[in-house]
């Protein structure tokens, strides 16, 4: 009996000593709770893989291009350490993303490929811009080594050798112009009742140009007139010949396709010459440098974005979070879609289990439904990205989701 | 003349304010073109750096209302007023010049070597200079801050009317740039008036001064100035000091219109200064100024006139042929030993 009762209290001791810490694992949990990226439970924790996983990134890091290159590279940093501090590919391995430069011309993005090649990277991530994809990309897909573009938009990007057999080995997770620009169109019109419009575009680069196209076409399918389109080139620091000409026409807005450092001198002296009606602009006005460059000449700039800061979605919060943590600004979207990007890459190594690029490639392309701050993500069968756009306007030098509330912001 | 009208497409040409962007932006050209002209009437030489010391004089004047920050990379505050940037520039710019001249050309000189080589030692110091402008300032754009220029076009002044002919007069620019939709920020009218100012003190010193004249017994012949006894070396150094100036005016004023500074700023005009004073004459100080002018006309003609404007360049280039074929001396030129 005397037995029974001490084993009882010995018991009882060792609950009131176990259960608290239970408890405490409890709330351990809890915290645990914070939105994770990755397919921890889709992909069984690799097996095969070990050391260090080169993966190589382009961007474009130095002139004005840096613009976008920097947040770029901070977002692919971000990944990294996520990736690695949480041994999404398991105890043994590591993936290492191996930086380099590729400048603004497409010269400089195709060395940095070649590089990235000769050096044994399995995949690579990048160029910055369109018309350097259009030059270094095909030098990956020759050489059977994935590569997935984060920033370029322009059409055809992952069907530019023409050769299937080619062409399966280059991916993009940013939403092409064709898939942001139409619903930016149509939401524009519907709420401001737009009737017509000037355009003003860059023919000299392949982003800016693929950008107007689309916009000609979404403007046709929304039966909106045309008044007249004007020109420019990469460089140009003055457009008061076009505007002069496009003012005079009085269009109810002003449609431009251009980078991020035309796109603000033409926002700055449209608002100069005293236009102070919508411009609707591609995805090359989606950057910070706008607001910090143009100020509140930007107010009234719509555009469509595969991103906005003010996502309702929990990856995309906590992402900004500890990006604001880590770089002290928020991210824009192109740091968010190379976040993203970087964790893609990541998550065909780890489904794949295996660091030869034929086996990552299949399983990029197998990835579906991958929740991300971009919301679900998925690769449609050319290698594009699938997935939900928001429409966003510059009000108060910030960007808001662009809706019904507007409609009268012009008057 | 409806046939020309016709002709040239005119018809939908809104007249006053294209006029206008002529009018600056030939002003800029003519005052960039100017400085070469007259390093090329004075040596014999073309200087391939001076859009090199047009971009330095933009930075000169940056940092001159700008402070240190600007080797950081940024411009936070403007504490002074920003025109104080263009005799600043213009200061930089010339003293950069005359480095120029003591490191590319001078010595050269000294050994009698071929012009060729000394063209060719300007492209070298040009390249020298990008370098290290992006290793002071980065190579990143700069900026002034949003409201340190001023931005906003000129527009009519609260309570006053064009309708009303009392307020004409007090309207002044404001009315003409309302009525007729013409883009003329301060900045604009600032080149006009000072390319203006600085052409027609420049005509004045070649053309009224002992220093003109003594620039133009050295453009004749360095021998025989000498055995008049000027002093060559003090004119050359003074015409490149006069050339940096001008050539620090128009970089600031350029970059001060668009708010961007960068390393390659003033590479694209290399070509230009050199087609301006090619059609105008090379060497001469008129010619430079309708040079600039033409040039400023025909880009202006292409975009507002026609649907074609990306070809405007390839325009101006074609005529630049054609001169060079059917007249070398340019519009207003002199045949060579006249020059200046």
């Amino acid at each position: 009996m005397k037995q029974r009762f001490k084993i009882v209290v010995c018991l009882l001791l060792i609950a009131t000593l176990v259960l608290p810490l239970s408890a405490m694992a409890q709330d351990g949990g809890d915290e645990e709770e914070t939105p994770r990226m990755g397919f921890w439970e889709e992909c069984a924790d690799p097996a095969n893989l070990s050391g260090e996983i080169p993966i190589g990134v382009v961007f474009g890091l130095t002139g004005s291009i840096a613009q976008y290159g920097e947040p770029q590279a901070n977002g692919v940093r971000l990944a990294e350490q996520e990736i690695n501090e949480s041994g999404y590919l398991g105890e043994e391995a590591t993936v290492t993303f191996v930086y380099e430069d590729g400048g603004s011309d497409r010269e400089t993005s195709i060395a940095a490929f070649e590089k990235l090649i000769n050096e044994g990277v399995v995949a690579i991530i990048g160029p910055t811009l369109s018309s350097q994809a259009f030059g270094a990309d095909p030098l990956a897909a020759d050489a059977g080594i994935p590569v997935m573009g984060v920033s370029n938009t322009a059409a055809g990007i992952t069907t530019m050798t023409g050769d299937p057999e080619l062409d399966q080995f280059i991916f993009r997770d940013s939403l092409p112009e064709s898939g942001v620009i139409p619903g930016t169109v149509a939401t524009a019109v519907e709420i401001l009742g737009i009737e017509d419009v000037a355009i003003l575009y860059g023919n000299d680069d392949d982003f800016t140009a693929s950008g107007y196209e689309v916009f000609v076409d979404a403007l046709e399918e929304a039966g909106v007139e045309i008044l007249l389109e004007e020109t420019f080139s990469r460089g140009d620091v003055d457009f008061s010949v076009q505007l002069t000409k496009i003012i005079e026409q009085d269009p109810d807005a002003l449609v431009v396709s251009a980078l991020i450092a035309e796109a603000v001198q033409i926002v700055t002296q449209a608002r100069q010459a005293g236009y102070d009606g919508p411009i609707i602009g591609g995805n090359g006005f989606n950057s910070p440098a706008l607001f910090t460059d143009a100020g509140e000449d930007a107010n009234g700039v719509i555009v469509g974005a595969a991103w906005n800061v003010g996502n309702p979605n929990e990856l995309s919060e906590a992402f900004v979070e500890k990006y604001t943590e880590a770089y002290g600004n928020p991210p824009d979207q192109f740091a968010t879609q190379s976040y993203v990007g970087a964790w893609l890459m990541a998550t065909a190594v780890r489904c794949a289990d295996s660091a030869d690029p034929a086996d990552i490639r299949d399983a990029l392309a197998s990835i579906q439904d991958f929740p991300s701050p971009l919301g679900l993500f998925s690769f449609d069968e050319d290698r594009n990205p699938v997935h939900d756009p928001v429409v966003q306007i510059v009000d108060d030098g910030a960007f808001a989701v662009f809706d019904e509330s507007y409609a009268n912001y012009f008057d | 003349m409806d046939f020309l009208i016709d002709f040239f497409n005119l018809n939908d040409v809104q007249w006053v304010p294209q006029i206008v962007n002529i009018i600056w932006n030939g002003s800029l050209y003519s005052l960039f073109a100017l400085g070469y002209a007259l390093i090329f009437s004075v040596l014999g030489v073309l200087n391939l750096a001076h859009s090199a010391i047009f971009m330095w004089g933009a930075y000169v004047g940056l940092w001159a209302v700008c402070g240190n920050t600007v080797f950081d990379g940024q411009c936070p505050a403007v504490d002074v007023p920003v025109w104080w940037a263009i005799p600043a520039a213009m200061i930089g710019g010339g003293i950069i010049a005359i480095l120029v001249d003591r490191i590319a050309f001078y010595p050269l000189r000294q050994r009698n070597a071929p012009r060729l080589s000394q063209l060719i030692s300007s492209i070298g110091i040009a390249i020298m200079m990008v370098a290290i402008a992006e290793l002071v300032f980065g190579k990143e754009r700069l900026s002034m801050p949003l409201d340190a220029i001023p931005r906003r076009n000129f527009d009519i002044p609260d309570g006053l009317s064009i309708e009303n002919p009392l307020d004409i007069g007090r309207i002044g620019l404001g009315m003409y740039v309302a009525e007729f939709n013409i883009l003329l920020t301060p900045v604009r009218l600032q080149i006009i008036v000072v390319s203006l100012i600085l052409m027609i003190f420049l005509g004045f010193i070649v053309t009224q001064t002992r220093l003109g004249q003594g620039m133009r017994t050295v453009a004749f012949s360095e021998r025989v100035s000498s055995l008049l006894g000027v002093h060559v070396d003090n004119i050359y150094m003074i015409a490149f000091f006069i050339s940096g100036a001008l050539a620090g005016a128009a970089g600031m004023l350029y970059t001060l219109n668009s708010n961007v500074f960068l390393p390659s700023t003033g590479s694209e005009l290399t070509l230009k200064g050199l087609t301006v004073i090619v059609l105008g004459g090379l060497g001469s100080i008129r010619g430079a100024v309708l040079g600039g002018y033409l040039v400023a006309a025909i880009e202006v003609y292409m975009v507002a006139a026609t649907d074609y404007g990306g070809l405007a360049d390839a325009v101006v280039f074609f005529l630049f042929f054609l001169v060079l074929m059917f007249r070398p001396q340019g519009i207003l030129g002199q045949p060579l030993p006249d020059r200046a």
